[in-house]
């Protein structure tokens, strides 16, 4: 050991860097309060009567999960992982010290909060001074609601799924279900039997929603299967900004999350929605890491009204998602920004659909995939053009980065046209970062890792744009933690 | 005239593959083994539905809800009559004639002293010259999921063998002409080019049918392509409106090769393309091209696959569509770079006109990646004719029915142009000034 150079504190900095370790997995303790594990009709009764739901709710649970079981696993997606035993899972976990609701944030159990201070999340002053009203989702209930009132005020509703169910009943029951029916697909469907909780938000006649709403996920009792439920609903001439944003603790056990969330925009309404995601991808060699299979579907209903996806997709080891909008409205808009990234033995198949129902309906599409390691990345996504979408227009672009020369990178584009006055553009292209634009930037004093964030972050440009400046400052930072380690 | 009835609904898998088991001792041992392979792949699988991810888009039903039958003995004055006007008279004069996918030496038409080159029947080439046979006869269009192609393996009884000699370039074009003519038949044409290291050919397929009534064709063109040999092949279908057209295109390439490949779909009330090219060695290119101009009700629907093997290869596509009445064209193009391939530089187009507000087009470019140094594109459009051109031409003093042409007329140029022999150029020319002025689109607007 003598004979070993001492390390400085150089060395360890450069490994610690290098290592690309996941930084946010740390694990709570708290203890979880849940049903056997496995499914059956019995569990559904038990989430439904632990939530204190009314019968119109556990009735379209139950149909659900009937529908469920005769249900096939989708093997269509270009991911490879081992069978999911579902009768191994959990498909329900409450902290305990929640079962009663809290009354004031002091009631909440301090291991809990400090989970969140660990996060960042702005809650309390924090929430004020960041201006951003968060609905915090712990595992499956909603611990603290902070700017409520304030939102109150101009009649917006942002809450907790379970206490939307409570309040707004009427509102819940017109809604749900109406974007992504509970007989979907395979893992809506599982949704639609098991979710837990997630958040409702009900934007109403003419309001300008004044600030960003944001909800922190967080996936943290073993093995649970994370069901959330979203539902966003933009009345006429609405607008509201939703944030969704993850991290979560480090697991070896693979946990499954299946979640929906369903947008309504109405005459003259958008909404706008953001998602940065980066739970825990597996070690490096593809040992544990959450499967996302996610159902994220927007519905333009009203005249003019708008629904924009933004997304950056840094984490999880198995992404299955594909934030689509239904352009029912005549001069609907649909947009989605992605930013995909795939290290390690990460695989992601992810992309959109635009289905053209209006006329002169309108949609852009900007995907960006980056692919590391031995990572699989895959745009997939559906242009339709319906017969009755006179002058409807798409414009598709997705571009590939690829590094390192043991990583995928495949697009699946599907394009549908259904009438003559349709222009439907579809662009992509797949290149890796030139050796010539690393030397550019070495010669002129920039390591080569510092360079390939550089350049990655340009790459990202157009749709780190989208998204908000907070959630933008985060994207970067995410990706160039995602990608440490894996230029040579 | 000996027209005989269309095939009496059944089901075409049965008729077929009693056929095929009729066929299975045929030709040498491991012809037979191939034979069997593929009828039991087949037999396990049979025809692909709309449920499956490849045939999404296009329905098999007409080819597999008929009792196809075998076809009659040719009427060879009526053969050589269509043959009058169908012959490009190619310098060289150079015309192989398959009719209902036999080979007729009666019409076709082998001038003497080309050298270099070896033509012959596919069954008797598979005995007397097994070791160019053999490696290639149903082994290049092996392999995935091809059941058409295995139930052409099955059932077909000759075919075509053309076998350009080591360093030895063609200096004219072999026209092969398929004719059918027994309606109610289903029918195998099945063409094998060997080009061997530093050769060249040129090889250009015609196929035409000579009755009205439904008959199906499911020819299977097998081609090697040799150490630094060039081979470019035009596929040109102007089968009947009546007939399934579905063939499968099979393209090994050695390094250092180019393989040209034109694929002209005009006819054929069901058209189906599989084009597979595979680029096995360093350094070869590929250029695919493809016109379909699609009229009626009719169905044209073109799979291309192009793996890149090996680093260095270069492929280029453009498939170009027109669609017009209640047509529906489909377009499914696939790059995919294996591990290794680097420098691989792969580029696709597909662009679709709609003329009538009830033709549709369904499009999906691939890219599938697993090198990092590559260059890959790949590009979409669906649209109509642009006003604005419309204008332009117009108000230059064209009537709009040759403003249309014209546009029509330079969209289908980009790929005919790219076509080395000038009689099928013109041919296509031709075609397209017969035909035109019957589109639709012509009645709204102006």
């Amino acid at each position: 050991m003598s004979d070993a150079p001492p390390r400085t504190r150089d060395d360890e900095t450069l490994a610690q860097a290098t290592s690309g370790e996941y930084r946010w997995g740390f694990v709570t303790d708290i203890e979880s309060e849940s049903p056997p594990r496995g499914h059956s009709e019995g569990v559904v009764r038990y989430v439904s009567h632990k939530k204190e739901e009314p019968d119109w709710l556990l009735d379209w649970r139950l149909k659900a999960y009937r529908h469920w079981l005769t249900m096939k696993e989708p093997t269509w997606p270009k991911v490879t992982y081992p069978p999911i035993d579902y009768a191994g899972i959990f498909y329900y976990a409450a902290p305990k010290g929640t079962s009663g609701k809290p009354k004031s944030l002091d009631e909440v159990d301090p291991e809990l909060l400090k989970t969140y201070e660990k996060l960042g999340i702005p809650l309390k002053e924090r929430a004020a001074l960041a201006g951003v009203a968060v609905d915090a989702v712990f595992d499956s209930v909603s611990v603290a609601t902070s700017y409520k009132s304030k939102l109150a005020e101009l009649g917006i509703v942002f809450c907790s799924f379970s206490e939307a169910v409570r309040e707004h009943g009427d509102l819940v029951r017109r809604w749900l279900g109406s974007v992504v029916p509970s007989t979907d697909n395979y893992f809506a469907t599982l949704n639609s039997a098991f979710f837990s909780d997630g958040s409702f938000v009900y934007v109403p006649k003419g309001v300008r929603c004044p600030m960003e709403l944001s909800t922190y996920f967080r996936i943290n009792a073993a093995e649970t299967g994370q069901f959330e439920r979203t539902l966003i609903v933009a009345d006429e001439g609405a607008y509201v900004s939703y944030l969704e944003g993850c991290t979560a603790p480090k697991r070896d056990e693979n946990q499954l999350h299946a979640a929906v969330v369903e947008l309504v925009a109405l005459d003259g309404a958008e909404i706008k929605y953001s998602t940065v995601q980066n739970w825990y991808p597996g070690d490096k060699d593809g040992r544990g890491g959450i499967y996302n299979f996610v159902t994220k579907r927007g519905a333009c209903r009203g005249r003019r009204s708008k629904i924009s996806w933004t997304q950056v997709e840094t984490g999880s080891a198995i992404t299955w998602k594909y934030p689509s909008c239904i352009l029912q409205g005549d001069e609907s808009v649909g947009e989605f920004y992605s930013v995909a990234l795939a290290n390690h033995r990460q695989q992601a198949d992810t992309g959109t659909k635009m289905v053209h129902v209006g006329r002169n309906t309108r949609s852009t599409i900007v995907s960006k995939g980056i692919s590391a390691g031995h990572g699989q990345n895959t745009y997939r996504g559906l242009v339709r053009v319906l017969k009755g979408a006179e002058g409807a227009r798409n414009y598709t672009q997705c571009d590939s980065l690829l590094m390192g020369d043991r990583c995928g990178a495949h697009t699946f584009p599907y394009v549908e046209v259904r009438n003559p006055t349709a222009r439907v553009e579809h662009e992509a292209s797949t290149s890796k970062i030139g050796e010539d634009q690393i030397f550019y930037c070495n010669q002129r004093g920039i390591p080569a890792e510092d360079a390939v964030n550089m350049i990655v972050n340009g790459f990202c440009k157009e749709v780190f744009r989208e998204l908000p400046m907070e959630f933008a400052v985060e994207a970067q930072k995410l990706l160039a933690v995602s990608l440490e380690g894996s230029v040579g | 005239m000996t027209q005989a009835a269309a095939p009496t609904t059944g089901d075409a898998r049965t008729a077929l593959e009693a056929r095929a088991r009729a066929m299975l001792d045929r030709g040498p041992a491991w012809l037979a083994a191939h034979r069997r392979g593929a009828l039991e792949r087949f037999a396990a699988r049979g025809f692909p539905t709309t449920r499956d991810e490849d045939w999404k888009y296009t329905s098999l039903q007409p080819l597999a809800r008929a009792a196809w039958t075998r076809p009659a003995p040719p009427d060879l004055a009526r053969a050589r009559e269509a043959l009058g006007r169908l012959r490009l008279h190619l310098s060289g004069g150079l015309t192989l004639v398959l009719v209902d996918g036999i080979p007729v030496p009666e019409l076709s038409v082998l001038p003497p002293g080309l050298a270099g080159i070896s033509i012959r029947r596919l069954a008797e080439a598979a005995v007397a010259r097994p070791e160019f046979v053999e490696p290639y006869l149903a082994r290049v269009a092996a392999g995935g999921d091809r059941p058409l192609a295995d139930l052409a393996t099955a059932c077909f009884e000759d075919g075509l063998y053309l076998h350009a000699r080591r360093g030895t370039c063609l200096p004219v074009p072999v026209e092969v002409i398929h004719l059918t003519m027994t309606a109610g038949a289903a029918v195998f044409p099945r063409t094998l080019v060997v080009a061997e290291p530093e050769s060249r050919i040129t090889v250009v397929e015609h196929h035409v049918g000579l009755t009205d009534a439904p008959y199906a064709t499911l020819p299977v063109v097998e081609v090697a392509v040799g150490r630094n040999a060039a081979v470019e092949h035009v596929l040109w279908q102007d089968d009947a409106a009546s007939a399934v057209h579905a063939a499968t295109v099979a393209v090994r390439q050695d390094r250092d090769s180019r393989f040209a490949s034109h694929v002209l779909t005009l006819g054929a009330g069901l058209a189906r393309n599989d084009l597979g090219v595979g680029l096995a060695g360093e350094g070869a290119e590929c250029t695919l091209d493809g016109l379909y101009l699609v009229f009626g009700s009719r169905h044209a629907d073109h799979h291309t696959r192009v793996d890149h093997w090996k680093p260095h290869g270069t492929s280029r596509e453009l498939y170009k569509g027109v669609l017009d009445g209640q047509a529906t064209g489909v377009f499914n193009g696939k790059v995919v770079v294996h591990p290794g391939a680097q420098k691989t530089d792969a580029q696709q187009a597909n662009h679709n006109l709609l003329l009538s507000p009830d033709a549709t087009a369904d499009t999906k470019p691939e890219l599938e990646i697993y090198a990092d140094d590559v260059k890959c594109a790949h590009g979409a459009t669906v649209g109509r004719l642009e006003e604005e051109r419309l204008f332009y031409l117009r108000s230059r003093g064209l009537p709009e029915q040759a403003a249309r042409d014209l546009l029509l007329r330079a969209f289908a140029r980009d790929v005919t142009d790219r076509i080395s022999i000038e009689a099928v150029r013109a041919r296509l020319d031709r075609w397209m000034t017969e035909r035109l002025p019957a589109l639709a689109g012509r009645e709204e607007g102006a």
